[in-house]
């Protein structure tokens, strides 16, 4: 019962604002409980900051899915910037180039149920995150 | 080996002649392994229902049970094990009232070697229909047991006021991850909403904690001392202090107390020593 | 661009969060606050988020950097109301605000700046009756 996904450029301050309430409406909409929404929204909110600050602007895609079972909030994060050269490096607690607290990918992936990222250094990156009802 | 158009036909019009003996004798059936715990007339009706349901979907030649034609014996049959799904029979007796409609039938049937072999082939027709409830049976159950179980972590999760500004929790039972992220959530959103800036979590009635359990505690601690308020942990066994520190959890600077009226005292003491200023 | 409002009550800055902050404007809050601090002197700095929904690890070390900063200007922070499931998220994503003083709610965060107040002013008067340690905050006011 998956419906068509909705796309918001994330090129400013305002559009992570502008993500973070768009996933909160659809967080609330699937009925994800209020801590796991605030879990989604705040991961919601790491990563496009990343999107803008470390990929120079990209976009973002909030979509619902079902598996049959649950159902669940898929976002993707994607921008054309420098990738990340050494993932491992960059998903570790306290690592970072951009005078963070280093915790935006690593936290992020903690708090979702499933994160799944493709990147390549001069390719971009793209991040997909779900969260399922419990 | 379906039954064809025809033959279900022939069953549909075999069944309406035998009406009356054929629900009679299911009802009996039936009403033998249910031992009474169903009314008579109760289950008359049921029955009835059901074989008009089963006549109707063969009249219409469904060859199977998940035919559009037999959509309303599904209905039916669905009906039928939520019912006794609910009422507490068990899957056997749930079953039996599907299966006794063959031996009510095979009784009227005749014994020519073409009716039992038409009559294996409707038996099968059966067998899907008893698997069908039985499936159905299970769901309910299923559904019925995750209620329990979310009932349960209603009930067992009290937060109670223990003094003005200090709640406490007394854990009892199991904890398992689920039931421990309910009951921290819940003891945070009472500090909150009593402005109490004392916890103690009373773990005496908790026989045993594992690892995840174990960090759910932890975590609700330090989330705590994120809002502004201070947990003390009291009623540690002796068992779960050894696996705490076999396991090498850290409770690092968490305030722990060997019973709920040490751990009080100790809050009090930390009030009482900022009252006197405040006079 | 939207502004956080500081209110002063007595020798406290009151900061009520209200908006969903964009990164500019937390930054905005924290020079606003430094400034306001050394204009009026105070002592305390109270900031309520109740009302945000998130905390995410920008407004995090936001926090953090508004909590140095004023403790060099000599004024405490606290921080107060944050809601159980931003700081079950917060300790999730793994800060944990080092330095940073919480209360539940304005009245506690002002009870804790004013029991800081005495405190610092106790050393002083250790020497003296144990009942002039009420003074201070008092005198303070």
């Amino acid at each position: 019962m998956s419906e068509p996904g909705q796309r918001l450029e994330v090129a400013s301050d305002q559009d992570v604002v502008r993500v973070r309430q768009l996933v909160r409406t659809v967080a609330v909409a699937v009925k994800l409980s209020l801590v796991d929404q605030t879990k989604l929204v705040t991961a919601a909110s790491e990563l496009a900051r990343n999107t803008l600050v470390y990929g120079g602007g990209g976009w973002a895609e909030v979509e619902t899915v079902d598996n049959g079972r649950r159902k669940g909030i898929r976002i993707v994060f994607a921008d054309e910037g420098p990738g990340i050269a050494d993932l491992d490096l960059a998903l570790t607690d306290g690592y970072t180039t951009g005078g963070g607290l280093g915790l935006g990918l690593s936290g992020a992936r903690r708090l979702v149920d499933e994160f799944d990222i493709v990147t390549e250094a001069g390719q971009g990156t793209t991040i997909t995150i779900t969260k399922w009802c419990r | 080996m379906a039954l064809s158009t025809e033959e279900a036909s022939r069953f549909a019009g075999l069944l309406q002649e035998n009406e009356d003996a054929l629900i009679g004798a299911w009802t009996d059936r039936v009403a033998e392994t249910l031992r009474g715990r169903l009314s008579r007339v109760e289950l008359q009706r049921q029955t009835a229902d059901l074989y008009k349901a089963f006549q109707q979907a063969l009249a219409g030649g469904a060859a199977g049970i998940n035919r559009d034609e037999a959509a309303e014996l599904r209905a039916q049959l669905s009906e039928l094990s939520d019912g006794r799904a609910r009422q507490g029979f068990s899957a056997n007796e749930t079953a039996v009232s599907i299966f006794a409609v063959k031996d009510a039938v095979l009784k009227v049937i005749g014994d020519d070697t073409a009716a039992l072999l038409s009559f294996i082939k409707l038996s099968s027709f059966v067998d899907e229909a008893a698997l069908f409830t039985f499936e159905n049976y299970t769901r309910t159950r299923e559904g019925l047991i995750a209620d329990q179980a979310e009932q349960l972590l209603e009930l067992s999760t009290p937060v109670v006021k223990l003094w003005e500004g200090v709640v406490a929790v007394p854990l009892v039972g199991t904890l398992d991850s689920a039931r421990a992220q309910v009951v921290m959530e819940r003891l945070l959103q009472t500090l909150v909403d009593t402005g109490s800036p004392y916890a103690i979590i009373d773990i005496t009635g908790v026989p045993a904690v594992d690892t995840q359990v174990a960090q759910h505690i932890l975590k609700t601690v330090v989330a705590a001392r994120l809002m502004g308020a201070d947990c003390i942990i009291s009623g540690i066994r002796p068992q779960i202090a050894q696996t705490i520190v076999a396991l090498g959890i850290e409770f690092g600077d968490i305030a722990t107390k060997a019973t709920l009226a040490d751990a009080l005292r100790y809050v009090l003491n930390k009030n009482g020593a900022r009252k006197p200023r405040e006079r | 661009m939207e502004r956080v409002p500081v209110l002063k009550i007595g020798d406290i800055l009151l900061v009520s969060i209200q908006i969903d902050m964009e990164d500019q404007v937390a930054l905005q809050l924290q020079e606003d606050l430094a400034d306001r601090i050394v204009a009026t002197g105070c002592h305390g700095v109270i900031i309520d988020i109740s009302a945000l929904d998130i905390v995410d690890s920008f407004v995090g070390r936001t926090l953090a950097t508004i909590a140095s900063i004023s403790r060099v200007l000599d004024a405490e922070t606290v921080v107060v109301g944050m809601r159980p499931a931003v700081a079950i998220t917060l300790v999730e994503l793994g800060l944990s605000l080092p330095g940073i003083r919480t209360a539940l709610n304005v009245e506690l965060g002002m009870e804790l700046l004013a029991r800081h107040r005495a405190e610092e002013f106790t050393d002083l008067d250790e020497l003296g009756d144990e009942d002039e340690a009420d003074t201070p905050a008092a005198a303070a006011s």
